[in-house]
């Protein structure tokens, strides 16, 4: 019993990566129209950032600045590679962040090495809350906590702010929006370091859990593809739930049959696919 | 935003209607070239420093981005997973030849098999929706079989791939064929390289093939006159499955090895590049961008460790200055 809570918990912390990556890709899927492969590469970034920015600024000033500078290069990346591919064959789009993901993975291993890096979390949150259940260290509460606080923050810019509002505008009629007078390629400039600064962030978490490898990014941005399709491609809400979902069937399948742990996120995926389609809460008529 | 991919697709209609010509002398004479060259490729390969295993390579490499290019560049179907049906065929051909048989024509009508066969049973599940969520939807089945081959260790050898195999000489009466020699090797692969370009070639030639070209530049109006799109495009995705696996079956005997990376999404995204590369709306251009690629890789990975940074950048330029690739580009050229 002990085991399959370690592991539920477990797979929800890992399901919190995948969520924080989910949602950034589905805003950028949203709005630019795009699958960023890349997205891996930023996290994997943001993580290596905050392990080179930890000496000089500690662990929480690099747990801020490194998603921000991780943003910033998002920032800089749309407006140098991306904007090309706006309104063209959604494969090209595809294919660059695809190469791009391989340069960030290769300059990664370049500046930082091809090995393992180990991340200390600050020692005030490395001890566990409680004696029976070890595994509850203030580290992952504190994870948790994060990812909802940022998950909150996120909601609420796009419910109660106006970049927010023309951002889920844009997303159901982009042209109508240009028409009424606003800058799309600002909000679109902006809406993608929004979705990367999601990514610079889960990298730093996921540094503190999981360690620092060149390719932490593509073994987590599988899995939040499927978070996506699972959750509904066109809902933010969806994404975020897919996340936790797929994390939570991983961990419980670590329990009874670890060989497929992580063939079961897929098999959710397909079963999903054939009983609805869109996934739990896509919209109706996207991408059909 | 509403319907962008249906839009997209007419940004280069001019392959499409070079592609339905009938066999005037601008199709016939590079073909004609593009034989004679391969068939002469054991002799003059030597002369530029290449070798016959890296000649196989290429056509491997060439028939599965072929097959591929019949849903990606004539149906407009974005598969980003086809390396799952390559490495299907692969794993196929690789296990029948280890645990079961001794027969390499045998072993890889199984492997065939599987691959087309998965790619026939995961087809319909796919093709509901179209565009960037049809790739997502490809990449992941195509990770499905990647983590089972990684994970089911007894079978597939897990991380190692699986060996302890090897081809063996194929038997004609009392006549043998010794496919240990790499030059007869490279001679047995061209042979179904042939055949999967004769399965693909004539079904561009047929009213299916039109069909699929039709639904690539206007699903919308196809729709409207009534053809169940979503069973054309099952259909172009189970051919170009089976000429995929066709590709990883002779990818197996060629290495004697499997894997698991033959069925990553890493190798799905090399065959789309192949196929941008050498020109997507061409016939050729997926053996062309084959070459291409083949090529530099295996020489980038011999003089730098950051040929991934080359690769990938190979990638954002192509895609950025050649997005027609080689073939459409000098197409292009012509009709101008």
């Amino acid at each position: 019993m002990e085991l399959l809570l370690f592991n539920i918990f477990n797979g929800f912390i890992i399901g919190m990566f995948y969520a924080l990556m989910a949602l950034g890709l589905s805003l950028i899927l949203g709005l630019n129209g795009i699958i960023n492969f890349s997205h891996g590469g930023f996290l994997a970034l943001g993580g290596y950032m905050a392990y080179s920015l930890t000496p000089a600024i500690g662990f929480w000033g690099a747990l801020i600045v490194s998603p921000f500078l991780a943003g910033l290069l998002g920032l800089l990346t749309e407006r140098i590679l991306i904007r090309p591919l706006y309104g063209r064959d959604p494969l090209f789009s595809l294919l660059l962040t695809f190469g791009l993901a391989m340069i960030m993975q290769d300059l990664v291993r370049t500046a930082w090495g091809a090995t393992g890096l180990p991340f200390h979390v600050p020692s005030a949150l490395g001890h566990p809350l409680s004696q029976v259940y070890f595994f509850i260290t203030g580290y992952r509460v504190f994870l948790v906590v994060l990812t909802f606080l940022a998950t909150g923050a996120l909601f609420a810019l796009l419910q109660f702010t106006r970049v927010g509002v023309r951002i889920r505008a844009g997303n159901s009629d982009l042209e109508t929006v240009s028409a009424l007078g606003i800058n799309i390629y600002r909000l679109r400039a902006i809406n993608f370091a929004v979705g990367i600064l999601l990514a610079g962030l889960a990298g730093v978490l996921a540094a503190g859990r999981l360690g620092l490898t060149p390719t932490m990014g593509t073994s987590l941005i599988m899995p939040s593809f499927v978070a996506i399709i699972v959750g509904g491609v066109g809902s933010l809400l969806g994404s975020m739930l897919g996340g936790i979902i797929i994390g939570i069937a991983a961990g419980i399948m670590t329990t009874y049959y670890p060989a497929a742990s992580d063939v079961i996120i897929y098999i959710i995926m397909a079963v999903v696919l054939i009983v609805r389609p869109r996934g739990l809460m896509g919209q109706e008529g996207l991408l059909e | 935003m509403k319907s962008p991919t249906a839009q997209n697709a007419t940004e280069a209609p001019s392959g499409a209607r070079a592609s339905s010509q009938g066999s005037s002398l601008q199709t016939i004479v590079p073909s004609l070239l593009v034989w004679a060259l391969l068939l002469t490729a054991p002799y003059w390969l030597p002369m530029f420093g290449g070798y016959t295993a890296l000649g196989s390579r290429v056509l491997i490499y060439g028939l599965a981005a072929l097959g591929l290019n019949l849903l990606l560049g004539f149906t407009g179907g974005l598969s980003f997973g086809h390396a799952a049906y390559f490495g299907l065929g692969a794993y196929g051909t690789g296990l029948m030849l280890k645990f079961i048989t001794h027969s390499t024509p045998l072993a890889m009508l199984v492997g065939v098999l599987v691959g087309g066969l998965g790619a026939t049973l995961f087809g319909p599940v796919t093709v509901r929706r179209r565009g960037i969520y049809f790739a997502m939807i490809t990449i992941a089945i195509g990770q499905m079989f990647y983590f089972i081959a990684v994970r089911w260790n007894s079978l597939t050898g897990g991380e190692d791939g699986l060996t302890g195999f090897g081809r063996t000489n194929i038997h004609f009466g009392s006549a043998v064929l010794n496919i240990h020699n790499p030059i007869l090797f490279y001679y047995f692969t061209l042979f179904f390289f042939a055949i999967g370009c004769a399965v693909v070639w004539s079904v561009l030639r047929s009213p299916l093939g039109h069909t699929f070209i039709a639904i690539r530049e206007n699903p919308k109006r196809l729709r409207f006159l009534g053809l169940p799109i979503g069973v054309y495009i099952w259909i172009a995705f189970a051919i170009s499955g089976f000429v995929a696996a066709l590709a990883g079956a002779l990818y197996a005997l060629l290495n004697n090895f499997t894997s698991p990376e033959d069925l990553n999404w890493i190798l799905s995204g090399d065959f789309v590049i192949i196929c941008v590369l050498g020109g997507m709306r061409t016939f050729w251009g997926p053996l062309l961008g084959a070459v291409i690629y083949v090529v530099v890789q295996d020489y980038l990975s011999s003089v730098t460790v950051n040929w991934m940074s080359f690769i990938g950048a190979i990638f954002v330029l192509a895609v950025l200055f050649f997005p027609w690739g080689l073939l459409g580009f000098f197409q292009r050229r012509i009709q101008k």
